[in-house]
Order: C-alpha cells, then structure tokens, then sequence
C-alpha cells in the first residue's frame, strides 16, 4: 500500500502529483479572479446603496437580495447556460453559424465575482458607515478636493473597517470554485474525482483535496491577518 | 414578452422539488444541531484530546467545500469495507442519506462555533446573580446560561438556517432531484435559463425571506420581557 501511495501521488509518469499540484494553481487563480471581480462589483455595489437617489440605492438593494439569496450553483449555471445562449445569438446573428460557449474558467470568474461582489458590498457599506464623520468634515475644512479626501481618509480606513469581513467572504470565495468543477473546469475537486475514478480510491484523493483546500485557507486566512495589523499600525497607541 | 404558460409550467414542475428541499433542510439542521450541542460541549471540555477533536471537527468541516464533503461521504464511504458490510450501508448507500449525512456534519461545524460564541457572550454578572441566588449546575444552566445564550445566538444561527436552505442544492449533484436538480433538467432539456432563473430563484427568496420572518417572530417573542426597554 505504502509503496504503491508514493507512486501515486508521486510527480512520475504514473503518479497524481502533478495534475493535482496543476489543479491547486487553478483553484487559487479562480478564486483570486473571482475575488477581485467581486471588489469591483462590491465598490460598485456599496456606491449604489450609499448613494442619495432612491433608484439607485434600490438598485444596490435588489443586487445584493437577489445574489446572497439565491444558491451559488445556480449562478454557476446562470453564467455556464446564460453565456452560450447570449454568445451563440451574438455569433449567429453576425453571420457564424453554430454552437459557442464562454470557457469554464471565464464563466467561473464571473460567477463568483458577481455573488462575492454582493457579500462584498455590505462588507464596504458597513465599514464606510463606521467612519469617524469628523474627520471627513475635517478633511473637507483643510480643503481636500472629493478624489483626494477618499484616497487619504475614506479609502484606506474603510479597507481596514472591511478587512475581518473581506476575509470571511475570500474563504467563502476560495470553497465555492469547487462548485466549478460542476461545468467542467479542472480545478482541485474536479482533478481529484478525475484520478479517484481512474484509480479507485476516492477517499484517498478527496481527502488530499480536503487537505489542500485546508492548507490553502490557513495560509491565505494567515496573510490576511498580518494584512489586518499592518493596517491597524497607525491607530495603535 | 413573457410566456406566461411556460412560467407557469415551470413553476408547477419545480414546486414538486419543494418538499424534498425542505426535508433536506429540516432533518440536517435538525440532526447537524444535536451533532453541535455535543461539539460545542467536548470544545468546552477540560479533558484535551475532547477539545482537539471538536477543534479539528469545526476546522475540518469549515475549511473545506460542502461539495467535497458530499463526494467524499457519496464516493468515499464505500471504500471501507467494514462499513459497507454494517447494518448502516442500506442507508449509505443512497444520495439521500449521504446528503443529509454531509449537510448535517457541515451545520454542525458552524453551530457549534455559533452555540460557543453564544455560551461565551453570557454577561459574568448574570452568572454571578444566578450563583448569589444559590443555583448551581444543571439549574444555573437551565434558568440562566441556556436562556440568555438561545437569545444571543438567534440571529445569527438564523443566517446558518438560510446558508443551509441555499446549500441543500448541492444534493442536486449526487443525483437528487430537489429544486435545484429539476431546474438543472428543465434548463438543459429547453435552453431557457433566463426564465428558469427568476422563477428558481423567487422560490429560494421566498424560502429565504419566511425563513429570517420566522427567526425575527421568534426573537421578539423572546425578547418580550424587554419589550419596556424598546419604548
């Protein structure tokens, strides 16, 4: 057993290592794009429910009600399903006939940066509404134009209001691009189903995924955590 | 512009997935909140190999994805032999039972840090009112720890409750046909994501919505006795 394990998840011919090591590099580029994405989107987002005119600010709301409502996998498929349809009309209405879809790590990114995005923005929302108003109202007396005021004072305080909750949401991100394995993206939860069916020892190779995923959130979750008391440096006394 | 015939067929077929989704719901959060109480007990337990297996517990099934704790009960679980000639493998065996098997272990690793958080968040001076009074053990549990904590950790086990409504669609995956799964077959079989979505997606913002109505309802009657406070 113990022989035949080194062989298999071994970086030879026969062995796993490698697939799996590629599918690891895949999941952390899945969620890291997705993640960023979702800045965007929660930027946005937040904007729109801060924002004075009514419509927007019901805009915002239905963005973050429809998408933290609904089930991840169904975005997925909103995305996997609702992209080749729109593509294929696009392309056939242009003169190319035939069948397109987005590739699966495009329509992963958007998914996942779309339902990051809207736990994303009551993360910016909340920490923007925890700003000292004060020091707004101070920064605006010494003069400071909107652009400036935001870069100096808003901006980096809200990232460091919103950071704890930014690092729930990028461990959630991180576990749901396993969801993509659903529409064919060869991540780690995919590669490891690939070479438990070929070898026949699921347990063993979902549970070096588990451990991959375990590994890849701790190390991540540690980064995010000295990010948190660097940012925290200037207000320490 | 829209078909409503087909909206409302639609709606008809998914409707016939709504009771297996709430069964999957109910018997996991149910099953996952009895798992917890003990997880939350052994991590507050003074014997240590207790407490290290309730943290790996809650760091295992925390840190990884719901989906790969469902492959790997559904896939994994057969490769042990001993299990698959034990009286337990007729109900392993089938998607139904491995799923709620795997949601209910998944809820019981976040209610147990949600039940420890609440516990924790009991005010010392309630404690010590309580001990002043003479009460002690199971009573000082029952008359003042239990009920102050089931009031603190109602909102956000309410959360818990709506992540699991939304994470029962990952059964759609080995094979079950709740909402989720009949919408995956009507959208692969007519191509028309864009309405299955909306109709799909007001049933779980429906179930949603009743679901944090019902966890409000139930905070304010238990927070009745200071309703003075309100005012």
């Amino acid at each position: 057993m113990t022989s035949g394990m080194f062989e298999l998840l071994g970086f030879g011919p026969q062995g796993w290592g490698l697939p799996l090591l590629k599918a690891a590099g895949v999941t952390i580029a899945a969620a890291l794009c997705g993640f960023l994405l979702g800045s965007i989107f929660g930027i946005g987002g937040a904007t729109l429910k801060l924002a004075r005119p009514r419509a927007l600010r019901l805009i915002g709301q239905a963005y973050t009600t429809v998408f933290r409502g609904v089930p991840e996998i169904l975005v997925v498929y909103l995305f996997y399903f609702g992209g080749s349809v729109i593509l294929t009309t696009l392309m056939n209405t242009g003169g190319f006939p035939g069948f397109y879809s987005l590739p699966s790590f495009v329509i992963g990114v958007l998914a996942i940066g779309i339902v990051s995005g809207a736990y994303q923005t009551e993360a910016y929302r909340s920490a923007y509404l925890r700003l000292d108003r004060g020091q707004i109202e101070a920064g605006t007396a010494c003069g400071m134009s909107k652009l400036l005021l935001l870069r100096r004072i808003v901006a980096p305080q809200t990232l460091r209001f919103a950071l704890p909750a930014l690092g729930n949401i990028w461990q959630s991100a991180l576990k749901e691009t396993s969801l993509l394995s659903v529409i064919g993206l060869t991540e780690l939860l995919r590669q490891a189903g690939t070479a438990a069916g070929s070898t026949r020892q699921p347990l063993l190779f979902y549970a070096i995924a588990a451990a991959v995923f375990l590994v890849i959130g701790r190390a991540t979750g540690a980064g995010l955590n000295r990010m948190e008391s660097h940012l925290a440096k200037p207000w320490r006394r | 512009m829209l078909d409503w015939p087909f909206l409302t067929d639609v709606l008809g077929q998914l409707l016939s997935g709504l009771p297996l989704t709430l069964q999957l719901a109910a018997l996991s959060l149910s099953i996952g909140f009895a798992l917890a109480v003990f997880v939350a007990g052994a991590a507050g337990s003074a014997f240590a190999p207790l407490r290290w297996a309730a943290k790996a517990h809650v760091e295992l099934f925390r840190g990884t994805p719901l989906l790969l704790q469902i492959f790997l009960i559904y896939y994994g679980l057969g490769q042990i032999a001993p299990l698959r000639h034990s009286a337990l493998w007729p109900f392993l065996r089938e998607p139904y039972w491995c799923a709620i098997l795997a949601l209910a272990l998944n809820t019981s690793a976040y209610t147990a840090e949600i039940i420890r958080g609440a516990i924790q968040a009991v005010p010392a001076h309630e404690i010590e009112a309580g001990r002043a009074c003479g009460m002690s053990g199971l009573l000082l549990r029952r008359r003042i720890i239990w009920p102050i904590a089931l009031r603190q950790g109602l909102a956000v086990y309410g959360s818990e409750a709506i992540l699991m409504i939304k994470a029962t669609s990952l059964a759609s995956i080995i094979t079950l046909t709740e909402l989720t799964g009949i919408a995956h077959k009507l959208i692969s079989s007519t191509y028309r994501i864009f309405e299955i979505f909306i109709v799909t997606g007001a049933i779980y913002l429906a179930l949603t919505f009743l679901m944090s109505a019902a966890f409000a309802l139930l905070e304010r009657q238990l927070q009745a006795h200071h309703a003075h406070r309100r005012a």
